[in-house]
This record gives structure tokens, sequence and C-alpha cells, in this order.
């Protein structure tokens, strides 16, 4: 599905990422943790294609395409997703009316059929129910007046309407409450499949409580240092980032 | 013609679908500025004595005046001695119905999505056509007459009505007002006229097409709109132009009454041909629109979406005279390439409680120059009085100007006067996030446009709002990177 491979990016110059390999195989959910700074969001907006982040050196395989090439809307048409650690306000523009928009573009460019509005309210307010996020969500702007939560459940939503093959969450977790943080977990989990895969990024443990990762890495310096089960990130929570990075320096 | 030049050609008609020329024979006066010609078309357009008198009173007032230098324009000097100042399609006669206007005539409306065949016409809109310096059409007469209506020509109300027209013409833009106003009374052609009587809802919504076509023409039209006691009027009017490298001259009058408890409704869709991505050619708009709440409890609400001309100089107003009497103005100004606007409004609070409310857009593009430029005067009458202002621009790349000039002046310590204002650029991280959910970076842009405008497409006729947004995206394209 996705194989990163000696992966250089930077930013005005500034080397953030320095050779980062990592591979997610299909139906796999893999978490990447990581102290702050350490190139976490770097590689979630990497992977979606913001403008300013270059690849110096190494690529970014998904599904046998090298993203590089692909424009951000491309890159979404292909089954990629980024779920934003800050979702952005669109005042204006209705939600439902952006979703189904951003849906029947990436149905046209993959040379599917459109979907009709009833259709699409009919999915959208189920994925609205589930996330326990009000109807009258899907009149107002895009994320305009949200509460974090609600931001970031809207990502969710977002998500379950796209059906990516590939998710990144980019901190997704942070500043949910307890009730939230479930509900976004129950979100993500009901969207696993053996074909579709997750790349979780994330501060905290606590998320990876309710998710079950395939795989944990840990990224500092612009580098996995370490990569382990569910037990390493175990391990995390309770001795923190430093005991790793003073193994990493030391070796 | 080569393949490349037959294409840049197709895609710069894409852009601006409205820019062809209609080949018909005109009938047109000798270019020039003088007693003279007035004279000759008063006499063309078979008016009475006084009219033309009115008319050469407004031209001895030009003389004297200068143009406006205050705007944030750069303008070119106008010779007006070499605009042929009336230009209309030959015919016999006036034809009496549709049925006998020149096919090529109704061609060229059809071409512009204002179809005013017997069967084809727009459903539920009235439209007056006017071709160069002639009203050729106007639909659904009959229709509105039986509602006590009066929708016309501007010529044929002089003819049919001319008390009417007599009584209400330059009463609320005097012939001296201003040196564009002077000259268009010195030398208005044709343009539309609306009366509704007391108590009367109109049946359905009126709208004026304005074309120019013919060559070094300008185009003066003069539209009045009065609303007796108690009535309503939704009004539209639409413009377009052909693309041509010489720069044409627009300078209209447009006139509205209200009175007790009237409500006027008058939307524009301005689109002339802006020029060409060099700035060249494109129409100069130099237009007074006022309307005069003139009793108490009546309203005006002016709803404008410019996207075209190369200069757009506009400042649609309101005097609230009669006591509760409120004005609204909502517009959407784009400019790209090297268009100018210099556009907003007036609000002359006189009366008593009497409330505005001015929400104006800015959008600029290329190298564009996008002003707001508005007063709200609160006279010493004006008790309790209330004005709301909210001026927001949206700046798309890094070669474009966005300018807010707002003139307040309050005489009435009880009045209250709010002004809000913005100025953003369009997000990177905005379209960025469209983008990585699969909008394309030009349908981004038009989405995010189109939410910025949202508080004013709003008080658009549904019909026409579809057309402002489609004619946003139009002139959007390409505008980005």
């Amino acid at each position: 599905m996705l194989r990163i491979n000696n992966l250089h990016v930077s930013i005005d110059g500034k080397e953030i990422l320095k050779g980062l390999n990592l591979e997610i195989g299909a139906g796999e959910l893999h978490a990447i943790m990581g102290p702050n700074g350490s190139g976490k969001s770097t590689l979630g907006y990497v992977m979606a294609g913001r403008e300013g982040y270059d690849i110096t050196e190494g690529s970014i395989e998904f599904e046998g395409k090298d993203l590089n090439d692909m424009e951000p809307e491309d890159r979404a048409a292909a089954g990629l997703f980024l779920a934003f650690q800050y979702p952005v306000e669109i005042p204006g523009v209705n939600n439902a009316y952006f979703l189904r928009s951003a849906l029947n573009a990436q149905k046209k460019a993959r040379g599917e059929e459109e979907v009709d509005s009833m259709t699409f309210l009919k999915t959208v307010r189920e994925s609205l129910g589930q996330l326990k996020m009000d109807d009258t969500l899907l009149k107002r702007a895009v994320n305009e007046g949200f509460s974090g939560g609600e931001k970031k459940r809207n990502e969710i939503v977002q998500m379950a309407i796209l059906q990516p093959k590939l998710a990144v969450l980019d901190e997704t977790d942070s500043g949910l409450d307890i009730d939230a943080l479930k509900l976004v977990a129950e979100g993500i989990n009901r969207l696993r499949n053996p074909e579709r895969s997750f790349m979780v990024i994330t501060h905290y443990q606590r998320l990876l409580e309710h998710l079950t990762p395939d795989h944990v890495h840990v990224l500092s310096g612009g580098r996995i240092i370490e990569s382990g089960g569910k037990e390493l990130a175990e391990r995390l929570e309770r001795e923190g980032y430093s005991y790793l990075q003073a193994e990493a320096a030391e070796a | 013609m080569s393949q490349t030049t037959e294409q840049v050609q197709e895609y710069i008609q894409q852009r601006y679908k409205a820019g062809f020329y209609t080949d018909i024979d005109e009938d047109r006066v000798p270019a020039g500025l003088n007693e003279e010609i007035i004279a000759m078309i008063s006499a063309k357009k078979n008016e009475p004595e006084w009219l033309l008198e009115w008319r050469l009173k407004a031209f001895q007032q030009w003389k004297k005046m200068v143009g406006p230098n205050w705007a944030h324009l750069k303008l070119p000097p106008i010779d007006f001695q070499k605009i042929h100042y009336y230009a209309a399609p030959k015919q016999e006669n006036r034809p009496k119905s549709l049925d006998e206007v020149d096919p090529k005539l109704l061609e060229t409306f059809d071409k512009l999505g204002v179809p005013l065949h017997e069967r084809e016409r727009l459903a539920g809109v009235a439209v007056d056509a006017v071709f160069d310096s002639v009203s050729v059409g106007t639909t659904f007469q009959k229709e509105l007459k039986e509602a006590g209506v009066i929708f016309c020509s501007f010529s044929e109300a002089v003819q049919e009505y001319p008390d009417l027209v007599r009584e209400y013409l330059g009463s609320v833009v005097p012939h001296t007002d201003n040196y564009f106003a002077a000259l268009n009374s010195a030398v208005f052609t044709d343009g539309s006229f609306v009366y509704i009587p007391k108590d009367t809802r109109c049946p359905m919504e009126l709208s004026t097409y304005f074309r120019i076509n013919a060559r070094d023409t300008g185009q003066f039209e003069r539209t009045l709109i009065v609303a007796e006691p108690g009535s309503h009027v939704s009004y539209l009017e639409g413009c377009t132009a052909p693309m041509r490298d010489e720069n044409q001259l627009h300078a209209a009058v447009v006139e509205l009454v209200a009175k007790e408890r009237a409500h006027i409704k008058y939307s524009t869709v301005q689109n002339w041909y802006p020029g060409d991505e060099n700035g060249k050619g494109g129409i100069y708009n130099f237009v007074t629109k006022r309307g005069d709440c003139r009793e108490d409890d009546s309203r005006i609400t002016w709803t404008q979406v410019e996207t075209g001309s190369a200069i757009t100089w506009k400042y649609p107003s309101c005097i609230l005279r009669g006591d509760r009497s409120s004005g609204e103005f909502y517009s959407v100004a784009l400019t790209r390439n090297y268009q100018q606007a210099d556009t907003g409004t007036k609000m002359i609070h006189l009366g008593k409680n009497t409330t505005s409310k001015i929400i104006a857009k800015g959008i600029s593009a290329g190298h564009s120059n996008n002003s707001y430029r508005g007063l709200v005067r609160m006279a010493p009458r004006a008790e309790s009085a209330r004005n709301y202002t909210q001026c927001d621009s949206l700046l798309i790349g890094k070669q474009c100007g966005a300018h807010t000039f707002p003139y307040i002046e309050s005489f009435n310590p009880t009045a209250k006067v709010e002004h809000e204002a913005t100025t953003s650029r369009i997000g990177e991280d905005q379209l960025f996030y469209c983008r990585s959910r699969g909008l394309g970076e030009e349908d981004a842009v038009a989405l995010i446009v189109d939410g910025f405008c949202k508080e004013v497409f709003k008080e658009l006729p549904m019909e026409f709002a579809v057309e402002a947004k489609a004619l946003l995206e139009i002139s959007l394209e390409g505008a980005v990177g």
C-alpha cells in the first residue's frame, strides 16, 4: 500500500525529515509516535502534498505510484486522506455542499458515477449520528464556529464519507475529552477493513488504547528510531521518549 | 487562422462568452457632442419640447463641469467628441410586437441567454432588451398591464406616459448632479420605465438587458422606477458588450422613487467587457444610481454583482427621507487583470428611525485595484437612525490591491453608526484543505470565493444568483498561480 523510502524533506531549506523509512501493508494500522518537533506533522503534510514541503531525497510510493508527481487533489482521488491536526475554517461554504463537491470531484477523477444529493445526505446523516453530531452541522459553514472537538469529529465524518484507502490522522486525539476520544476511535475502528490502512500520528498513547495498532513507530529527529508492537506505545507512556532518544544518541 | 490562434481565441471566448459582435445595419448620428447632435437624438425619438430643453440645460451645465478626480482610479482622458451618441438597428417602423423584431436581434439576445421569443421566454421574468441606443422589445407587457404595472422602454414611456416621466425625471438625480449624470441627461437614449400602482405587488420579476454592440459608440441609459404607496417590485439588470481593443463609455443614470411602505429591490449583474489580460479595451462604466425613500416606511434594496468593465465608478445610494425608511446595499465587486473598480454606496439618513445596512465584498486578483467607497450621513433630524456597514476584501495573488474609504458624517447624537472591515488573502491553508479533499485548485478558489460572497448572493433572485455564481467562477478561471 505505502512504501516510504529514505525520505528527506525540507521546509525553507531546513531539513525536517532525514531519511525516513516506512512500509504499511493493506489493512494495517500503524501508529507514529514521537516528541514535539520530531517531524510528525511534516510527515502528514508531505503525504498530502502541501506546498513548501520539498522532498529532497527518497520517495513515497502509494500503490506503486510516486506521490511526489501528484497534485494534492490527485492524491485524494487515488485514495489518500489526511485528517488535519487543525481543520481549516471556510466561511460561507456549507458543510454538506463542501463534502459532496469533494466526493464528486474524487469520483469524477476516478471515472465513477457522481452521487446524488439524496443518497449523499442519507450516508452523511448516518455518519453524523454515529459520531453523535447534530444534523444542523450540515447547514453550517465548514468548521466555522465549531468547537475543537467538533472539528476533529468532522474530520472523521469526512473520512467516513470519502472512504479512503489510506487515512493519515494527524493528532486527531489532541484536544478531545474522553467521550469524544472514544467516539473518534469507534469511528476509526468502524472503517477498518482488510483493504484500508491507517497511519495514526499521535503524541500520546491514549488513543491507541482503543485502536489496537499493528505496529508502533517512534519518530525522532526526522527518522524512525524504533519500531515495535502495541507494547512499545505502553512503554513510551510509562518511560517517556527520553530513554529512546538517549539510546539513539548512543547508537 | 493557425491552430494555436484559434485555440487562444476559443479560450478567450470561454472566459468572456458575451464578447461576440452582431453584424447589423445601424442608423447612427455623426460622432461628436453639441446642441445639434442632442437635437438630432431628441428628434429621432420624437420627444416633446420640454425634454429637449431639459437635455440642453444639462448640456450647458456639463460644459461647465470637470470629471471626477477623487476616485482611486487611473482615468485616461476620454475624447467626448469622438463618440457616436446614438446608434440603433435600422428599421422602417418601430416593431409593434416582438414578432416583427429583426431575427438577428432576437438571435443575439438568445445567444446571451435572454430569449425574447414568446415560447422561450424566461418563466416569470419580464424582459426589456436594449440594443445600443434603443429598446428592441419588452416581454409580458400585456400581462403586466392587467396588473396595472407599466414596464416599457424609456422612449415609449416618453410617448405614452409623458406626465409621469415629466413628474419624476431628474427628481432623484438632478441634471446638475455630477459630470456623468449631466452628460447622461444631455444624451441619454434608452432604458426602462417602471411604474407600480398603489398596493400592487408586481406579479413577476422585471429585468432589462443592456447590450452594447456598435463600435465607437457609448451607451447612455436612463432608468426610472416609481413605486406608489404599499407596492413592491423586484427589478434586475444585466449587461454585456463585444470584445474590442478600444474602450467604450457607458454612463447611466438610474432613479428610484419609493413612496409610503413601498419596497423596491434593484439587482444588477454587471458583466461589461473587462478588457484583455494586458488591460487593453473594455468598458468605462460611470454610473449614477440613486433611490429616494421619499415617504415613511419605504425601503430600497440595491444588490450588485460587478465582474465586468475596465473601470467601474458606481455608488448606488439611498436617500432615507421618510421616517423609518430603510436602505440596503449588498455588493460583490470582482476585479482581475488590470481592471479598476471604485464602488460603494451613500446612505443619507434624513428621517427619524431610518436604518441602513451595507455589506460590501471586494475580490481582487491579478494586477487589479478594487476600492470600496461609502458615505453614511446622519442628518440633524435623523433621530435614532442606525447604520451597519461591513466591508470585506479578499486578495488573490500578490499584485492586486484592495482599499476601503469609509466616510461617516453624524450630525445627530442619537444616531448609531457601526463599521466593520476585514482584508484577507485567500488562505493557502484553505486552498490546501480543499485540495486535500479532492477539489481542483480552481474549483477550490471558486468555492472559497462563493462562500465569501454568500451574504450578497442570497439577496439575488434565485435564477440570477445561479448566474452570478457561474459568472464569478468563469471570471476567476486562471486567476490563481
